[in-house]
């Protein structure tokens, strides 16, 4: 599989995703930098964490008008598999490929640590490598990843069964307690309507080898390889050059 | 013209920040202060003479970047 890792000024979790597809699952990655306009014969495209533009004015406001989110807005559109991970996900919800909006943490802190976070649709191409309802440890680390859309569209979402990761104890159980950030619904990770974009605040790329001491993470990165496997649409080209 | 411009948190949506200044606008006895609400100012100068085109402009660069309205609500003044 080809897998496009986008690099916007300020990414800093490129490399991991790029270490995790090409040495850690033995995929083709290109590396893609935000002013690239046309995009061809990629399987999928992630949207790696960091801080794109340095978070100025909000998270991923200015990214959303990079040059390359022309291409990867197509390539959503086409049905192409785009994750995006932390600030990718903030930049998702800026572009409106996802609903909703982040806010700043309840508690205003930067938090990074490992937490638990519940499977709720094992169902979906970023997911198919779980069980409906495992609880994976993965790391967030963030400022910003207080989730908000109005009840109108979370209540679509939640019959649609877009939310597909949410904070949870240990033995998945999900309770206020437990959430780090204030986020409604103990959202972590949500699809859109179609099935093929996905944002999430955790960090699977952080913990996606055994000899890291935890390979949760992988199994989002697993999924997706599976799904593309079952439905080989490579996208030719998308944008314009 | 020049545009000042007001992005807050909309009410009803909770602004930590706002809510943190409050306690401590409190705990210095300042009981008079409520409802602390944080936000950003920006000055834009636009190359405009016409108020009226000016104004369109200052609503679209609000709509499209400066603030985001899922969450964000803002209000400006153009002055000469």
């Amino acid at each position: 599989m080809k897998i496009g890792v986008v690099v916007f000024p300020g990414s800093n979790c490129d490399h991991d995703c790029q270490h995790v597809f090409k040495d850690v699952l033995g995929q083709y990655v290109e590396m893609i930098w935000h002013k690239e306009t046309l995009l061809a014969g990629l399987d999928a495209i992630v949207l790696p964490g960091g801080f794109s533009y340095g978070d100025y004015l909000r998270t991923g406001a200015i990214a959303r008008f990079s040059p390359v989110m022309g291409a990867v807005k197509e390539f959503a559109k086409k049905g192409g598999m785009v994750l995006g991970i932390c600030n990718g996900f903030q930049i998702l919800l800026e572009a409106g490929l996802l609903p909703g909006a982040m806010l700043r943490n309840k508690s205003l802190h930067f938090i990074c640590k490992d937490l638990s976070v519940k499977v709720e649709n094992a169902a979906t191409a970023f997911t198919g490598a779980c069980q409906s309802g495992q609880v994976l440890k993965i790391p967030i680390a963030h400022a910003d990843g207080n989730y908000y859309t109005d009840p109108v569209t979370l209540a679509a979402m939640q019959a649609n069964a877009q939310i597909v990761l949410r904070y949870c104890t240990p033995e998945g159980k999900v309770t206020p307690e437990v959430n780090p950030n204030g986020s409604l619904d103990n959202i972590a990770g949500i699809i859109n309507a179609e099935g093929n974009v996905l944002g999430m605040m955790p960090h699977p790329e952080r913990c996606a080898e055994a000899v890291l001491g935890n390979d949760d993470g992988k199994l989002i990165f697993l999924s997706m390889l599976e799904s593309l496997k079952g439905n080989k649409k490579q996208l030719k080209m998308v944008g314009a050059g | 013209m020049k545009a000042k411009i007001h992005v807050t948190l909309k009410q009803g949506i909770l602004d930590p920040q706002g809510k943190a200044i409050e306690h401590a606008l409190g705990s210095l006895g300042f009981k008079n202060a409520g409802n602390v609400r944080v936000g950003k100012y920006m000055e834009v100068d636009v190359n405009e003479t016409d108020k009226a085109k000016a104004d369109a402009e200052v609503k679209a660069m609000c709509e499209k970047l400066l603030a985001n309205t899922i969450v964000e609500e803002y209000r400006y003044e153009l002055t000469a």
